[in-house]
């Protein structure tokens, strides 16, 4: 059987300047900090990062940045793809001098987008947005500049009601986090930390998985793993659980 | 004024069936939990990804695999169920959330909604909030009736849209009040506040229902 299991610093080795990534999370939760880390020592610029969030600044979790904040805080991303960043002062001061592209996509249309990447599909019609700037693209001034946060869209109408075109994401990298895992990758993410992991598994060139616990193939029954180990290309053991 | 936020929150959670499946938003909304009937039983959704949503997590109990969308320590019921973020929205946008409580910057006389962005200020992002006034069968804006005298409730939403068309009710502190395809409904108001203060504080025309029902002020 192929060997998948990885040291960190092996897994990311790939990951080169200007590439773009995808990271599993929502605030950091389900996020693989290990993969992260190791991305941070790596040093790598000028990323596209493709999640839900910015992450937590250590401001706000008491002690260290939390996920994507810490890439954030490293200088190493040019363009956040993201639903929600208001929780990450980091990126609303980036957007505003200019050294931070930010695009953001309703947390619904985000997942259905990565998932149109991941299953093949061209993209996904959704009523969210219709009426919005994220239909028409109009900029926004902050500071004292004006930016894009988002691209206009076709819209389709389907029996009577409007539907936004929205078109599939997809990354070179997906860094993914699990709870419990086999050797051939299938996995499964405890409670909250799902989110985006199992999507965006299915949505990059290569997928890196973290996992608190790695088993043994035909340790456990087949039915604990909810998410297909054929998605993942290296698995990296080691991931804690996030200490509060 | 923490008074006034409970008169919301008590009153929205009259909104609710038994058996409905209900979204809130972070704050005010968050509040409406508290107050739900004896008699009545719902489940809460959390966008990030679960059902049976419960209260806040005890200190020193977190279960750190465990957040609400706000990214606070909470905990669930035994009925519960975990999923993915685009399993959360299935459920949302698939109309299996009867209702759902937001806060508003501005909302307007036709149902357009506002919270999710001040140009030139803040941008946070919508989060999950596009897709669950969209998706939910009914919209339910809970908030002070102003941002300290100055109007949220106008003829036409300046800010950014969140959504058109999508509001069914907003109660404030100082009445009920429903969209209509003929234009903002008062259909209850609190005793303490008149006809005229409630006119006064809100930017567009009011129509008053004809069976306008007063609520008592509680202590």
């Amino acid at each position: 059987m192929i060997n998948k299991i990885r040291t960190a610093d092996e897994a990311v080795a790939g990951i080169k300047d200007g590439m773009t990534i995808m990271v599993g999370g929502f605030l950091g939760t389900g996020t693989p900090e290990i993969l992260i880390d190791a991305l941070v020592k790596k040093g790598v610029k000028h990323l596209t990062v493709i999640a839900n969030d910015g992450g937590l600044p250590a401001a706000a979790t008491g002690t260290t940045d939390r996920g994507v904040a810490k890439l954030l805080t490293a200088g190493m991303v040019d363009h956040i793809i993201a639903s929600h960043v208001g929780m990450n002062p980091y990126i609303g001061d980036h957007m505003a001098d200019g050294t931070l592209q930010c695009t953001l996509f309703p947390q619904g249309s985000l997942a259905e987008k990565i998932r149109a990447g991941g299953v093949g599909l061209g993209g996904v019609l959704t009523p969210t947005g219709v009426g919005t700037l994220i239909e028409t693209g109009e900029k926004i001034p902050i500071g004292d500049r004006e930016i894009s946060i988002s691209e206009p869209k076709e819209t389709i109408k389907i029996d009577g009601k409007l539907y936004l075109l929205e078109k599939p994401l997809r990354a070179d990298y997906a860094l993914c986090r699990a709870s419990i895992c086999d050797e051939y990758g299938n996995f499964t993410c405890y409670k909250a930390t799902k989110n985006f992991n199992a999507v965006m598994a299915k949505a990059a060139d290569t997928v890196i998985l973290a996992s608190e616990k790695i088993v043994n193939i035909g340790e456990h029954h087949v039915d604990t793993f909810h998410h297909a180990g054929v998605y993942v290309d290296y698995i990296v053991g080691g991931e804690k659980p996030w200490q509060i | 004024m923490a008074d006034l936020k409970a008169r919301i929150a008590k009153r929205t959670a009259q909104e609710f069936h038994d058996g409905d499946v209900v979204n809130l938003g972070i704050g005010l909304p968050t509040m409406v939990a508290d107050y739900i009937p004896d008699d009545i039983d719902i489940i809460l959704h959390s966008e990030n990804g679960f059902t049976g949503l419960a209260g806040a997590a005890e200190p020193g109990k977190e279960d750190v695999d465990v957040i609400n969308s706000g990214g606070g320590y909470v905990t669930h019921v035994d009925h519960g169920n975990f999923f993915g973020s685009e399993e959360s929205f299935s459920i949302v946008r698939g109309g299996h959330v009867d209702a759902t409580v937001l806060g508003a910057m501005e909302v307007d006389d036709k149902g357009n909604l506002a919270n999710w962005i001040v140009p030139g200020k803040m941008v946070a992002g919508m989060g999950g909030a596009m897709d669950l006034v969209v998706g939910a069968k009914k919209v339910i804006i809970a908030m002070l009736h102003t941002q300290k005298g100055k109007h949220k409730i106008l003829k036409e939403c300046t800010l950014p849209l969140t959504a058109k068309n999508v509001v069914n009710m907003i109660i404030t502190e100082m009445g009920v009040m429903e969209v209509t395809d003929k234009g903002l409904v008062l259909t209850e108001r609190y005793a303490d506040y008149s006809v005229d203060d409630i006119k006064a504080a809100t930017g567009c025309d009011l129509i008053i229902a004809d069976n306008l029902k007063v609520n008592p002020v509680e202590e």
